[in-house]
């Protein structure tokens, strides 16, 4: 199991360092730079639907799904970081114990 | 430039949400297999939240070594973006820019884009997220994966629904546009329907391209969002 996690640590190291070395002025165009701005909002929104709505390969509504509500309803009233991060959390496992969802 | 209390408290906070996550990747990591000592090398050296949740999926459910890694490898290709958009904000040199290497993730980089106009906020905002998830994900992995015996199911308390909800928190300051709102709905649809055709890693990668172009097409631009 050591191998794996030490290769698996370097190539995620390795390509963080990638994004540094590569020189910048082959890419400063208008182009790139909104391209730089929309990464981030693109590739975390996917990441959002996948733990959301993804169980393994298929997708699943489950509590999950409640908890990113309890989040959007949370960020709608202005709350702070964690209180939208334990609104979440708090209303998934309400909805499992409660035996609502999975 | 912004509150810099403001930017710090924001980071903290980010931090305490991202340490009770790390509470069920310390738990399932030890159910997958891992010894508590590679679970906690895994948030020490990888240091990239779903690369390591990816990799223990792969091993729990019986993958080979090379599947574990080529998809946490994957998943992780996203840091290279992430990297180049930080770049010139934090302007590294020597050795830091090996610091600011491994302090390239999701949410100090998201942190950060929350300052696009305002280097000084942005590079603050970037290395207190850093650094305040860099402790707190490592505290939570170790008492994650102690305490691994003591639940059967971190999800049990929600934990899981945790990341999307601090992901929905980081990304919601750039949600002012329609046509940024467009490119998040997209991408998250996108990834949602690819997901049961394609091997780990590439939804997240097609989806966040496929917004991407979606943004161009509607117009955004850098500097006038």
């Amino acid at each position: 199991m050591w191998p794996t996690v030490l290769i698996a640590s370097g190539a995620a190291f390795a390509l963080k360092f990638l994004g540094y070395v590569v020189p910048q002025r082959y890419f400063d165009t208008p182009l790139a730079r909104t391209i730089t701005l929309l990464i981030p909002v693109a590739l975390l929104s996917a990441l959002i639907g996948l733990w959301t709505f993804v169980d393994g390969n298929h997708i699943a509504v489950d509590a999950r799904a409640v908890g990113l509500l309890a989040a959007l309803i949370a960020l709608l009233l202005r709350a702070p970081f964690l209180v939208v991060i334990i609104a979440a959390a708090a209303t998934a496992a309400i909805v499992r114990a409660l035996g609502l969802l999975p | 430039m912004t509150d810099r209390r403001a930017i710090v408290g924001d980071a903290v906070a980010l931090g305490l949400g991202t340490g009770v996550y790390a509470l069920s990747f310390g738990a399932l990591s030890v159910a997958s297999g891992l010894s508590m000592w590679q679970t906690q090398a895994l948030s020490l050296l990888m240091f990239t939240g779903a690369s390591q949740f990816a990799l223990i999926a792969v091993v729990a459910s019986g993958g080979s070594a090379a599947v574990a890694i080529a998809t946490s490898t994957l998943i992780g290709t996203r840091n290279s973006f992430y990297g180049f958009a930080m770049a010139p904000v934090l302007r590294p040199r020597g050795l830091t820019r090996f610091v600011a290497a491994q302090a390239t993730i999701d949410e100090s980089t998201g942190m950060a884009a929350r300052y696009e106009e305002d280097r000084a906020s942005a590079r603050l905002a970037f290395w207190s997220t850093a650094a305040a998830i860099y402790v707190l994900w490592n505290l939570g992995t170790l008492i994650g994966a102690l305490g691994a015996g003591l639940v059967d199911d971190p999800n049990t308390f929600g934990l899981d629904a945790a990341a999307p909800a601090a992901f929905l928190a980081l990304v919601w300051p750039r949600l002012t546009s329609w046509p940024m709102r467009t490119v998040a709905i997209v991408s998250l649809v996108a990834a949602v329907a690819l997901a049961p055709f394609l091997p780990a890693g590439l939804p997240v990668l097609l989806a966040g391209a496929g917004g991407i172009v979606v943004g161009l097409v509607l117009g955004i631009r850098a500097g006038e969002e």
